[in-house]
């Protein structure tokens, strides 16, 4: 990456090399000796990119039972099944997004509990987690990898097994997304603590506050505003989730969508409701929580 | 040459500019004066295209650039470079990058995306930086040099532009008065030896006696001074800076020997 920028013995050597400044033709083929280098890297990257691209395609084409090419014309088919018998049956439509409303408040009822949950664990383990709050600083290791490990375990994964141990339902659903929520949250969280201003803290601290309090009273209203922006964020997300995790029996809209979709035609109309519901509930929290959320972050700055 | 009629601009109730009429018959070096807040910056903004007008037009050899839209907006923007107050620089990218971005508007998107820039390019970029005496630099990032360094290669990302003007909004408000003066010589010397036209916002008023063949000084919007600068009196001064009896032009001064002189006042608020 060219010269040092700064050259361990620079203030003895400057006092010689500054009086005769290096030729530009140096300059110029040290740089263009930089440039190269980087685009052959550069260029190195692409391939390898394109060859896993590629490669991944050919091993993707050939698993698929139909063949990625052949499918492709047939990609509108079902769609347009759906879209025909739905319109068709148009007039049947309110009476069906009626029918599904209680399907769609399991739904955001089980988001909006494991979010919760999953934002308290989190909070939790962000403050052990962080270096400089944690109580037990040499504990900090163990906490990031629980929470890595939260984070790495799809909820689907957690949700399977768990309906399989206590049986479908909406309860582990609920397990599984705030045990997600709570590695990913307390992931953000604790790069949000890192930034917060120790001095609070410090002054705390010289009262006799307990860890605890220091951490209730100095901290979290430094972070505040940045923790529920990023609650609400993973509230919106949590809202897919438990929609998804209906798929595999976990009840809510998502039950009654593969019921709908896997029942087949004369059904579609059931199937079109849901997706319109389910659609303009995701588009109003993503609508409602960014405007909150804006409010909270302009709101700090000022 | 550059004609600016009636230009006007509005935020909401407030006027930032109003109805400035600037008339530049041949390329010189203009200096701007007033006191933050009196449309220095709105105005050198709505010249480069950055801030759209609410009035009054804009015309640069014959044509409107007022309205100009697309390409044709930020091909006029590659004629009138921009120098700012805090540099503006990519700070992860080396000095060279940053000076070859002045050939953005020439180059396509793709290839600069991959930073595919021709050699001659890049042999131009370290010749301008040699010109302006950081060609040492080169393969340094943005970010590890000092601001009066810094506000150097944005002045050679500028000249990269090879613009017919070059607008620099407070140049030299964020550096020391050493670096200050490098930077002010190194943009009398471009409007010298290349002939370009420098319009420079300057916060101090001895700045703008020493470098500029005209004074431009703005108060509230209006152009309330234009003229060479040895009609720039104290009086004037006055006026322009809304300042009473008690203002003292060394309270505006960055130079080193208005600063060193003995018993210099107290820093009076306007």
């Amino acid at each position: 990456m060219g010269p040092p920028i700064c050259h361990p013995k620079g203030p003895i050597m400057t006092g010689i090399t500054a009086a005769t400044p290096p030729d530009l033709s140096v300059i110029r083929a040290s740089y263009l000796a930089q440039v190269q280098r980087r685009r052959l890297y550069g260029s190195l990257t692409l391939l390898i990119f394109v060859m896993l691209m590629i490669a991944g395609f050919n091993i993707a084409d050939d698993r698929n039972a139909g063949g990625f090419w052949a499918g492709l014309g047939q990609i509108g088919d079902y769609p347009a099944d759906v879209l025909s018998e739905a319109w068709a049956k148009r007039a049947d439509l309110p009476v069906l997004l009626w029918k599904f409303v209680p399907a769609l408040i399991e739904t955001i009822n089980i988001a909006a509990v494991s979010t919760l949950l999953g934002a308290v664990a989190g909070l939790i383990f962000s403050l052990l987690a962080t270096r400089g709050l944690a109580p037990w600083p040499r504990l900090i290791p163990v906490f990031r990898r629980i929470l890595d490990i939260l984070r790495a375990i799809p909820e689907i994964v957690i949700a399977l097994v768990l309906i399989f141990v206590l049986g479908g339902g909406p309860v582990p659903a609920m397990i599984a997304i705030a045990l997600h929520t709570a590695g990913a949250l307390g992931k953000m969280f604790s790069e949000v603590a890192e930034n917060a201003d120790l001095k609070p803290v410090e002054g705390l601290s010289s009262t006799g506050a307990s860890w605890a309090q220091c951490m209730w009273l100095g901290v979290l209203p430094q972070v505040a505003p940045n923790y529920v922006s990023y609650g609400l964020l993973r509230f919106e997300i949590n809202i897919r989730a438990s929609a998804i995790l209906g798929f595999v029996g976990a009840g809510g809209l998502g039950y009654e969508l593969r019921n709908a979709m896997s029942w087949g035609p004369g059904r579609f109309d059931e199937a079109a409701a849901i997706f319109v519901l389910l659609f303009s509930t995701i588009v109003l929290f993503d609508q409602v929580s960014s405007r909150y959320r804006n409010r909270l972050t302009e709101g700090q700055m000022t | 040459m550059l004609t600016i009629d009636a230009l006007t601009k509005r935020f909401g109730q407030k006027i930032a500019v109003d109805k400035a009429s600037v008339v530049v018959d041949r390329p010189a070096m203009i200096g701007i004066i007033g006191r933050s807040g009196a449309g220095k910056s709105t105005l050198l903004r709505i010249m480069n295209r950055m801030d759209n007008a609410t009035s009054g037009t804009i015309t640069y050899d014959g044509t409107d650039v007022t309205g100009a839209k697309g390409a044709a907006q930020r091909a006029w923007q590659s004629r009138c470079a921009m120098i700012f107050q805090q540099f503006n620089l990519v700070p992860r990218m080396d000095v060279v990058s940053n000076v070859l971005h002045g050939t953005l508007n020439r180059r396509s998107t793709l290839s600069t995306m991959f930073s595919l820039y021709p050699q001659d390019d890049i042999h131009t970029a370290i010749d301008i930086l040699d010109r302006l005496g950081i060609a040492e630099q080169a393969a340094k990032r943005a970010d590890a040099l000092s601001g009066g360094q810094q506000q150097r290669v944005a002045i050679a990302r500028a000249l990269m532009q090879d613009p017919e003007i070059i607008l620099a909004d407070e140049p030299i408000a964020s550096l020391d008065p050493m670096n200050a003066q490098v930077v002010m010589d190194a943009l009398r010397r471009i409007h010298e030896e290349d002939g370009r036209m420098v319009i420079a916002n300057l916060h101090t008023l001895d700045t703008a006696r020493r470098y500029c063949d005209r004074v431009i000084g703005m108060r509230d919007g209006r152009i309330v001074f234009d003229g060479r600068p040895d009609q720039l009196t104290t009086g004037v001064a006055r006026d322009i800076y809304g300042a009473g009896a008690d203002f003292s032009e060394s309270a505006t001064s960055t130079q080193i020997s208005t600063l060193a002189k003995p018993g210099r006042p107290a820093l009076v608020p306007a």
